[in-house]
């Protein structure tokens, strides 16, 4: 490999890969992709709701997902998109908070910070041609500070009272922007999401029927067992669709 | 100290177990004019005594902000202190980009003795010849740190560095146990009036001092001549039982002299106006 000329020498390095490369190393698509997420602010904390299913392209693939997860003591975060790419991220959101915890000195990186945090690394991954292909959605508590926000893959970042990414941005945003309001009790909050999740359910091709809550409030985090949402299809247009149609295809 | 043949490097030890270019490095602080810190719950303020070299030239800038919640004040070679004081600028900014966040004053207190500590290890380096007394906020509250040249820092709720700081500290020990609950004013008061107790004899105006303020709520500041001189001529007319460093009758005329220059005036040099 070390002597004489070898392919490498002939074929055109793509600029900015690692020297050696035939193949561009950069994400061009997804793969594997975990869809819509819903997440609002409550009384007391933020509630974030996902389905578990992963797709592989249009197969309904893997059913058993978590899509949300605990960040240190004070953040949830959750994301649609490449799931490879979400691993890779809760990789380095460990590091980052194992590093914050080494310094053990009272303070420690809240919500805030690490959305801060992920806003620069999404960014900075988008300037080099190479996104991590994800929408996050990082909610917290700290300090009776209520925190949500959203990063996209290509940096763009914001602090909202309720949000969601893929089909839950035209799907279920409408619903949260007329419902929503900032003294929900617990139990509204979640029939508010599970109303945002049905509607989901009914029409984004790739929910799967399995849902996973999640509530952050400043004592911690809880995770609900996953359940399905109930839903009604015995519309009468539904009963008889060939009705007045016979023999057409 | 005396001289001797182990204290040539840095990365050479004593036999009695001693790095002596750190110690004299150490002793290089002392030799700076003297800088304070005193801080309650909720603020810290810094102060110290400002020494022109003659009339006619400016005094050193000793106390410097770092970012709007910490401020350092610097005793010793005061350019090690100014590339120090950038460098905390730089951690603090990369922090608050990063984060959105400030950085905690305990954290840039140990990278500062990190950096401080590089430099008694190498033999092409030397100890930073500066100490710094560091005060911040962080979530706990209001934090006075003193960084060493040998790479230690300790948390103080009051200390004096520098040369005749000794006398200040006397000051600072007696009073310190009140001075988690004392008020912004009053913890300004009792940094003027050890200012005071290292000048041995020597008039207090503002023209020789400098106070900064920070606080929960008050970004870091340096407080104007002004407002300096207002607050020493307060407890200057009250005359206490400290030593009596200034006579209450002249405050009024402190003032009018300061603006004026007037050679006859101590202290008030030309590029002070």
């Amino acid at each position: 490999m070390m002597y004489g000329k070898g392919l490498k020498d002939y074929v055109e390095q793509v600029p900015g890969s690692r020297s050696g490369s035939l193949f561009s190393e950069r994400t061009l698509y997804p793969y594997v992709t975990g869809t819509a997420l819903v997440a609002l602010v409550y009384r007391d904390g933020i509630l974030m709701a996902a389905d578990m299913g992963a797709s592989y392209g249009s197969t309904l693939r893997y059913k058993t997902i978590e899509r949300i997860k605990p960040v240190g003591k004070h953040s949830l975060l959750g994301a649609s998109g490449e799931i490879s790419d979400f691993q890779e991220i809760l990789r380095y959101l460990d590091e980052l908070i194992l590093y914050d915890n080494m310094w053990d000195d009272g303070n420690s990186l809240g919500p805030k910070e690490v959305h801060n945090y992920l806003t620069q690394l999404m960014y900075n991954r988008r300037n080099k041609f190479n996104p991590l292909w994800n929408s996050l959605v990082l909610g917290g508590v700290k300090n009776g500070q209520k925190y949500l926000g959203m990063v996209s893959m290509i940096g763009v970042s914001f602090k909202e009272n309720h949000v969601a990414t893929g089909f839950g941005d035209h799907l279920a945003r409408p619903i949260l922007r007329d419902e929503w309001n900032e003294n929900l009790s617990f139990e509204d909050a979640v029939k508010l999401l599970e109303k945002c999740m049905r509607i989901l359910l009914y029409r984004d091709r790739s929910a799967v029927n399995k849902i996973q809550i999640v509530k952050i409030t400043e004592e911690g985090t809880t995770n609900f067992p996953p359940y399905s949402l109930k839903t009604f299809w015995g519309f009468e247009s539904y009963e008889n669709p060939t009705a007045g149609e016979e023999g057409l295809w | 100290m005396f001289r001797n043949q182990y204290d040539t490097d840095v990365t050479t030890w004593s036999p009695a177990g001693r790095l002596f270019q750190v110690e004299y490095a150490m002793e290089a602080v002392k030799q700076g004019s003297a800088a304070i810190g005193l801080r309650s719950r909720t603020h810290v303020v810094l102060a110290c005594v400002n020494k022109a070299n003659n009339e006619l030239s400016s005094h050193q800038k000793k106390i410097f902000k770092v970012d709007d919640h910490i401020g350092v004040a610097i005793a010793g070679l005061t350019a090690d202190g100014r590339v120090l004081s950038r460098y905390m600028r730089s951690e603090c900014i990369n922090h608050a980009f990063t984060y959105e966040s400030p950085l905690p004053v305990g954290r840039l207190v140990v990278q500062l003795a990190d950096k401080a500590q590089v430099c008694t290890q190498r033999s092409w380096k030397r100890p930073y010849g500066v100490g710094l007394l560091v005060a911040g906020l962080d979530e706990s509250g209001a934090h006075l740190y003193y960084n060493c040249p040998s790479g230690n820092y300790f948390e103080y709720q009051a200390f004096a560095i520098g040369s005749r700081s000794q006398a200040a500290k006397t000051y600072l020990e007696r009073r310190f146990e009140k001075f988690m609950d004392s008020s912004r004013d009053d913890l300004v008061k009792d940094a003027l009036i050890a200012i005071r107790e290292t000048l041995q004899g020597e008039r207090l105006t503002s023209n020789i001092c400098t106070v900064a303020v920070v606080g929960v709520g008050e970004p870091f500041h340096i407080l104007d001549q002004n407002t300096v001189q207002q607050l020493i001529d307060a407890f200057e007319i009250v005359a206490e039982e400290e030593p009596p460093a200034a006579e209450a009758g002249d405050a009024a005329d402190q003032e009018t002299a300061a603006g004026e220059g007037a050679p006859a005036e101590e202290g008030a040099a030309p590029m002070d106006i």
